[in-house]
């Protein structure tokens, strides 16, 4: 009786869409290797893809924390990144320095765009989410008409024939291709390939975003999100704070898609970053956070599960009746997910 | 005289005020028409191409928001059901408006259930139902998508024709063409006018769901949808059924525009399978807010303005950047960035006016409150 009870809390804390992923992900896992896949190819995959998205879910962590809800606004984050990777790119900085340059020159973009992406939604208290989504769609159409007409010319970068505008891929080879993958990598056999460097890189920042929700002014942004009104009381200053956490979370899609960038090969430029917030929402919503309560756990936990789930179906379900359903579940697990989270009863009064 | 003059110019700038986004296309418009060098006849017989194949769409989105319920995003679930009828006639060899008709009543019950569920789902969300909405949109194409390139064709739900049909055997191809209903309902009574062609059948059934709309607002029903619109407190003490009256404008929603996009896809005669229907809720809502219409408040005269202001910039875009920078595909950038910012700046304006609203009902208060304990 108290077992069953308990399993129940458990059932009912964790939330059935959770149990039901996670379970779904360890069917596929025992299925691997009997419909002929290898399970440590699979392993790796998913290390690399966790390794790749976690830092874009990290940077969902701050404005959830704020009260500013599900920030489907990552694009803007991802525009300073892109900023910060041609530009680096153009200097012609080259290896692990270009990384480098590239974070530090898409620094001030993030900051700037997260300052006036921050004054925005504190102007639309309660109505964050929607606006979020079409200011990063807004952004990144604009930015379309920039990548054709800003004077970009390191010729790797722009078209061939006319010499001006940027290709809508880019390669990052020669550049910050694998910066992180390839620093201190394991190789265990000839399959399962750990990339170090990214997963520490991943825990470096999110030690520090842990740090930080520890420190006052990160006590005083959970305050912010959870009781804003208890919050001014106590002398916070929430419009502040909640611009603080704005432009936290676009700077660390900017480092995110940095990230993403070196181990994929491409900078993916116009229409690339559009629907790039979604899958970073679902995979925090995954692990475990709500519209206005997330943590470092949530984080590392639902990226794992959702890029397990994004980088098994196709090579099991491939497999295993031949087609590709990848693509259709990915969407349903996705979307179901964030359809879950905003329609909880409990989550939906702030 | 002074004074006059003055309260003039507060008039022009209250109208700018509340009329920032036509007034924007407006110019937008005026500079990009000569730039594109098109000529009046053509631009006109397109808008009105244009007006043929969009209104019906735009007005599905009136109720819901009369039921304060915001865009309703959720209107691409319509979409796909007329979708699903489409490919049904098209595989039966249904054509013309026997075809349309019959595409028009398979997708109602689909529409019905599948507004329904929406309905239930935004009752859940009440607060940030155009989110919600929105997610919705997306959650159902991947359902749908399952349905079409997966259980379509195969002995669940069969499809003999096999120009339908994916060369693997099973699912929807990504085109389907929609030759054998194509302009028919726009032929069955086309009048030219000054070398315009109008298709006076497809403005008649417009007319009728025009006439329908407010009709409805007269109805009992439909004061209650305004009720629970203005407040659903307030509406509940009335004895109003709120989530019920909720439930049912999102229904009404889906079922126009699946009928809508039927109509929408006849003109166009041909289906992309796993497009149309996606794209149909962006430009849906995008024409409307041009129209002037704001999240809480349009009416019929803001589908009509919005879609011809839109799709005039639509039209000239391409051509005006082609002319001014010398390449067509900065206009086309420029036209998709114009269609989100204008959704962006009214959902701002919205919550803005929202808040300022709020702000000075709570300042009312309490000065009245001030004013009893003096």
């Amino acid at each position: 009786m108290n077992m069953k009870e308990r399993i129940l809390h458990f059932v009912h804390s964790f939330g059935w869409p959770r149990i039901i992923i996670g379970l779904f992900l360890l069917l596929l896992f025992i299925a691997a290797p009997i419909v002929g896949v290898k399970v440590s190819t699979s392993l790796s995959d998913t290390l690399i893809r966790f390794g790749m998205n976690s830092v874009m879910v990290l940077a969902m962590v701050p404005m959830i924390h704020s009260g500013c809800g599900l920030n489907f606004g990552l694009p803007v984050g991802i525009i300073a990144g892109l900023l910060g990777g041609t530009l680096s790119l153009q200097l012609n900085f080259t290896g692990g320095l270009s990384f480098f340059m590239a974070i530090v020159l898409a620094t001030p973009f993030a900051v700037l765009f997260g300052w006036a992406y921050g004054v925005l939604l504190n102007k639309v208290k309660g109505g964050e989410m929607m606006i979020a989504t079409y200011v990063g769609f807004s952004i990144v159409s604009f930015m379309c008409m920039m990548w054709l007409l800003l004077p970009y010319s390191n010729p790797t970068m722009v078209w061939g024939y006319t010499g001006s505008g940027l290709r809508t891929t880019i390669s990052t080879e020669g550049y910050y291709y694998h910066v992180l993958n390839d620093f201190l990598q394991i190789k265990i056999g000839s399959h399962l390939v750990i990339p170090t460097g990214m997963i520490l890189f991943f825990a470096l920042l999110a030690f520090l975003m842990w740090a930080f929700l520890h420190t006052k002014t990160g006590t005083a942004m959970t305050a912010v999100g959870s009781n804003p009104v208890f919050a001014r009381a106590s002398g916070i200053n929430v419009d502040r704070t909640r611009i603080l956490s704005v432009i936290m979370s676009t700077w660390l899609g900017a480092v995110g898609i940095l990230v993403y960038q070196q181990s994929f090969g491409f900078i993916q430029l116009y229409m690339g970053p559009f629907y790039m917030a979604m899958p970073a929402v679902s995979a925090i919503l995954i692990g475990g956070a709500s519209v206005n309560k997330a943590s470092i756990t949530n984080v590392i936990v639902g990226t794992f599960l959702f890029q397990g789930i994004v980088t098994m179906t196709p090579s099991v379900m491939n497999s295993a009746i031949h087609t590709d359903m990848s693509e259709v579940i990915r969407i349903i697990v996705s979307n179901g997910m964030i359809l879950y989270a905003l329609t909880r009863k409990s989550e939906a009064t702030r | 005289m002074s004074p006059l003059k003055e309260t003039n110019w507060q008039k022009v700038l209250h109208f700018l005020e509340n009329n920032t986004v036509p007034v924007l296309f407006l110019v937008i418009c005026a500079i990009g028409i000569p730039l594109s060098g098109y000529s009046a006849s053509y631009l006109a017989q397109e808008v009105v191409v244009r007006i043929s194949r969009n209104a019906f769409l735009i007005i599905a989105l009136l109720i819901p928001i009369m039921a304060g319920m915001g865009l309703n995003f959720g209107m691409t679930l319509g979409a796909m059901a007329g979708q699903i009828g489409l490919i049904l006639i098209s595989d039966w060899g249904i054509v013309g408006i026997p075809g349309m008709v019959l595409a028009m009543i398979i997708s109602t019950p689909i529409s019905m259930l599948l507004g329904w569920g929406c309905g239930k789902l935004l009752n859940m969300a009440k607060g940030r139902e155009m989110v919600t909405s929105y997610i919705i949109a997306f959650f159902m194409n991947g359902v749908y998508q399952l349905v079409v390139l997966y259980i379509m064709g195969t002995k669940f739900l069969p499809i003999r024709s096999s120009s339908l049909v994916l060369p693997r055997g099973y699912g929807i191809r990504n085109t389907v063409n929609l030759i054998g209903i194509r302009k028919s309902l726009d032929n069955l009574l086309a009048v030219k006018v000054f070398g315009i062609s109008l298709p006076l059948a497809t403005f008649a059934v417009i007319a009728l769901l025009c006439i329908f709309v407010v009709w409805f607002r007269r109805t009992k029903l439909g004061q209650d949808m305004l009720a629970v619109g203005q407040d659903m407190e307030v509406a509940r003490d009335a004895g109003i059924r709120v989530e019920h009256t909720r439930i049912v404008s999102i229904v009404i929603s889906t079922v126009l525009a699946g009928y809508g996009m039927v109509i929408y896809l006849s003109n166009i005669g041909t289906l992309n399978t796993y497009n149309s229907h996606s794209q149909i809720g962006m430009f849906s809502v995008a024409a409307l807010l041009v129209g002037g219409a704001s999240v809480s408040k349009a009416n019929i005269g803001n589908v009509f303005l919005g879609v011809t202001l839109f799709h005039l910039m639509f039209i000239v875009s391409p051509m005006a950047g082609k002319n001014l920078i010398g390449q067509a595909q900065l206009g086309e950038y420029f036209r998709v960035f114009v269609s989100y910012g204008v959704i962006t700046m009214s959902l701002v304006l919205y919550e803005v006016r929202k808040r300022r609203e709020k702000s000075r009902v709570g300042r009312e208060l309490a000065a009245g409150q001030t004013a009893e304990e003096a």
